[in-house]
């Protein structure tokens, strides 16, 4: 049957119709759902694990013991998870191993705009490359037989417009193959270095054969057309190429784009008279051309910056794009802001009044950044607010003025701030730690994680107590407070800035999008009181706004989390 | 040739189930058909897009400036940001509720005046109703996406009862009544 699917839900569905096993990933925009749509099939076992890392190690633990098993993840996931990976490229596979990696050319949801390309070549394993639904769907399943064919992990990369992008798909059922018995090999699976440079040698001929496979192969495929134009393409860049050119251009679609083909590639240059290699990010493709002595037009016409859309490939290569009218009219942006009722708006409205030099981390709070609260000063990667605090009082010690603060989620905290809270509890520098624990992973869409006492399907599981593990890890001052009371957020953070030992704040209350969280009725305003100060504007809530020098606050927004009302001096915002 | 549909609007409005509705009808219509969609950080109350596409094959998943045939905006100013996207003959099918953006909130910008009529005197068809006062009147100022979708079934040659069964296949059947009665009045008949 023929059915609409995101490119997301149809690598899922890959996964299942291919026999998939065990699945263990961390979430990450652009690709969540993947995990999210494997964890609905009942015969596929599917976890979060605290981070991409783990994810790795536990699907090729699942790999080594027989069964197919599948690890997914976001671009900046893969550094992470980067350590398995490459030593995983030595080792091989047992049951087929097939890693998710999703990029996010534009930024969408990202904090860089990293190619993932360069991680299979680095770690010289397989990348295929869907361009659509159906192809996410198949190459999902294919993915696994040229694991196991070929004994390597294979990186299946997704992007942002092939994730979350809905085509037609067909389905077929599951088949499972048996389980691969596990057998001891010490020379094949313990990577040290007496094994290890045995293993490399192999590693090379493999890359060999899969060079050599990529030229006849279902991945990549050429569609003649006119020959005045060749362009070599992969992804949904393909799909914009064909956009604009239909079949006045012939095209060599690569699907597989590590290792890349070298005669497949020679003859189809061979056949057109001027070869564009039109490709998001950097010129990989482009490079692998050049090498092959064969003149190829890339980045010096198309930009290394960005997602490319179908006009943007049309201008840049001669073909005339569509007309338009324009409003000559200055238009507001329109950015994410923290939610009406959001937690973490109480907390950095103190941050920011106490004047704290925030260093933030990964996740919806990084929303603090942004105007009217303007509280935090750096975002790096996951978990880096606490080695960067630790760092920073370290540097400036006795002359440090700054009040410098670490503002980490609960899910990032699991991902990669415990180990950094470890070390400030080892080499003992003055740090405030604030964890903001909203019970939930928020800005992925709501997922479970080690601190929430539930798993991927919503069934009770194991749950990390945060306050005890700071505790053991030798903090003794480690403090809870509730983002929606200002004055204690006030209290608890100056007292934490003013002790002379390493702190730990807990910023607790749950996602107000949480469907368990009861909200109170909307606040309305005693418009005779309110004498339009605006000092309840300084908390930045998308629910208040001032018309006609009066506040108002909009009744389908407010969840009446009464942070306002604090705000007002004169009693005008009541509940 | 691939007709092009762009929902825009504010995240949190629920744009994705009109893309889900629009989807299933026109897949089973027998459309090959893209749907591109906006998750993560963007849905916090920034301007989302929402790319709907169909014909007899469809390429690209997104939709480039010049190409919509029809823009439907659950906000005023997300129709007004997103002008530069339709076809010069094409139509825009908006609400005119306004929600203020971060900026116009602190009072770093202003909300533009007269959007709706600055976009007619472009020349631009633009349909512009209150679906605020419409989906309450059917019983949920939550329905406005419905009311959206009433209204712009005027504008495509698919029998009424294929969207009212589209309706019925991606919606629960406790909010059936209410969704026909937003259905029935987005598309004016009361």
């Amino acid at each position: 049957m023929k059915q609409l699917m995101l490119g997301n839900k149809a690598f899922a569905r890959g996964l299942y119709e291919a026999g998939c096993s065990v699945v263990s990933s961390y979430p990450g925009t652009p690709s969540t759902e993947v995990t999210e749509e494997a964890a609905k099939y009942d015969e596929i076992y599917c976890e979060w694990a605290p981070n991409e890392k783990v994810a790795m190690e536990v699907a090729f633990g699942a790999s080594l013991a027989g069964k197919r098993s599948f690890c997914g993840m976001k671009h900046v996931g893969l550094n992470v998870a980067a350590d398995p990976l490459y030593t995983a490229a030595y080792t091989g596979v047992n049951g087929g191993l097939v890693i998710c990696v999703a990029d996010d050319a534009g930024m969408h949801s990202s904090q860089n705009e990293q190619d993932s390309r360069h991680h299979a070549i680095a770690a010289k394993v397989p990348m295929l490359e869907p361009s659509d639904s159906a192809e996410a769907l198949e190459f999902a399943k294919k993915a696994f037989e040229l694991s196991e064919e070929f004994d390597t992990p294979v990186i299946m990369k997704m992007c942002t417009r092939v994730a979350h992008s809905q085509s037609v798909v067909e389905t077929s059922e599951r088949v499972v193959p048996e389980t691969i018995p596990y057998e001891k090999n010490i020379a094949k699976y313990v990577m040290m270095p007496g094994n290890a440079i045995r293993r490399h040698p192999i590693v090379e001929e493999r890359t060999k054969k899969l060079a050599e496979y990529a030229n006849d192969c279902v991945f990549n495929r050429v569609e003649m057309g006119d020959t005045k134009i060749g362009i070599i393409t992969h992804s949904t860049s393909y799909q914009y190429a064909k956009e604009v050119f239909g079949d006045n251009a012939s095209i060599l679609k690569i699907g597989m784009t590590n290792p890349l083909p070298v005669d497949l590639i020679k003859d189809f240059a061979a056949k057109v008279e001027k070869v564009y290699v039109i490709e998001e990010l950097d010129p990989i493709i482009e490079n692998h051309c050049k090498q092959l002595g064969i003149d190829v037009v890339g980045k010096e016409l198309l930009p290394i910056l960005g997602e490319f859309s179908q006009n943007l490939i049309a201008e840049k290569l001669g073909v005339k794009t569509p007309e338009y009218k324009k409003l000559d009219e200055t238009m507001p942006m329109r950015p994410p802001v923290m939610c009406a009722g959001c937690p973490h708006r109480g907390l950095f409205y103190t941050l920011s009044k106490n004047k704290c030099t925030v260093l933030g981390d990964i996740g919806c709070y990084t929303l603090g950044a942004v105007a009217p609260l303007n509280a935090i000063e750096m975002t790096l990667c996951m978990g880096a607010s606490i080695g960067a605090t630790h760092g920073f009082n370290k540097a400036l010690g006795d002359e440090n003025d700054y009040k410098v603060v670490s503002v980490i989620g609960d899910s990032t905290f699991m991902h990669s701030g415990m180990t950094g809270l470890a070390n400030v509890a080892y080499n003992q520098s003055n740090s405030t730690i604030i964890i903001v624990d909203n019970s939930i992973t928020g800005m992925t869409g709501h997922q479970q994680n080690p601190t929430t006492g539930y798993n991927i399907k919503g069934d009770p599981a194991g749950k990390i107590d945060l306050e005890a593990l700071c505790r053991a890890m030798g903090f003794n001052r480690v403090a809870i407070v509730d983002p929606y009371n200002l004055a204690e957020c006030d209290r608890v953070v100056k007292e934490e800035l003013a002790a002379d030992e390493p702190s730990v704040i807990i910023s607790r209350r749950p996602c107000a999008l949480l469907k368990y969280v009861k909200h109170n009725g909307p606040i309305h305003v005693e418009e005779d009181k309110c004498i339009g100060c605006k000092s309840c504007m300084r908390i930045g809530c998308p629910a208040i706004s001032v018309k006609n020098k009066k506040a108002v606050i909009d009744n389908t927004l407010c969840v009446g989390c009464g942070v306002c009302q604090q705000m007002c001096k004169f009693d005008a915002l009541q509940a | 040739m691939t007709k092009n549909i762009m929902i825009v609007g504010v995240g949190g409005q629920g744009s994705l189930l009109a893309s889900k509705l629009l989807g299933h009808l026109l897949l089973q219509e027998g459309y090959d058909v893209k749907v591109s969609e906006v998750h993560g950080m963007s849905q916090r109350g920034g301007s989302v897009v929402t790319y709907v596409r169909f014909g007899e094959k469809v390429y690209s998943p997104i939709i480039d400036k010049g190409e919509a045939d029809v823009i439907v905006s659950f906000e005023k100013l997300e129709a007004a940001r997103y002008v530069e996207y339709l076809k010069p003959e094409g139509r825009i099918v908006v609400n005119t509720q306004e929600i203020d953006p971060m900026p116009v909130i602190i009072g770093a910008a202003e909300y533009p005046e007269n959007l709706v009529e600055k976009m007619e005197a472009l020349g631009l068809n633009v349909d512009a109703m209150d679906c605020v006062t419409l989906a309450n009147e059917a019983g949920s100022s939550k329905a406005v996406n419905i009311v959206l979708m009433g209204r712009l079934s005027k504008y495509f040659d698919i029998p009424e009862e294929k969207w009212i069964q589209a309706i019925k296949d991606c919606i629960p059947a406790k909010f059936q009544e209410l969704n026909m009665k937003a259905f029935a009045l987005g598309r004016g008949e009361k």
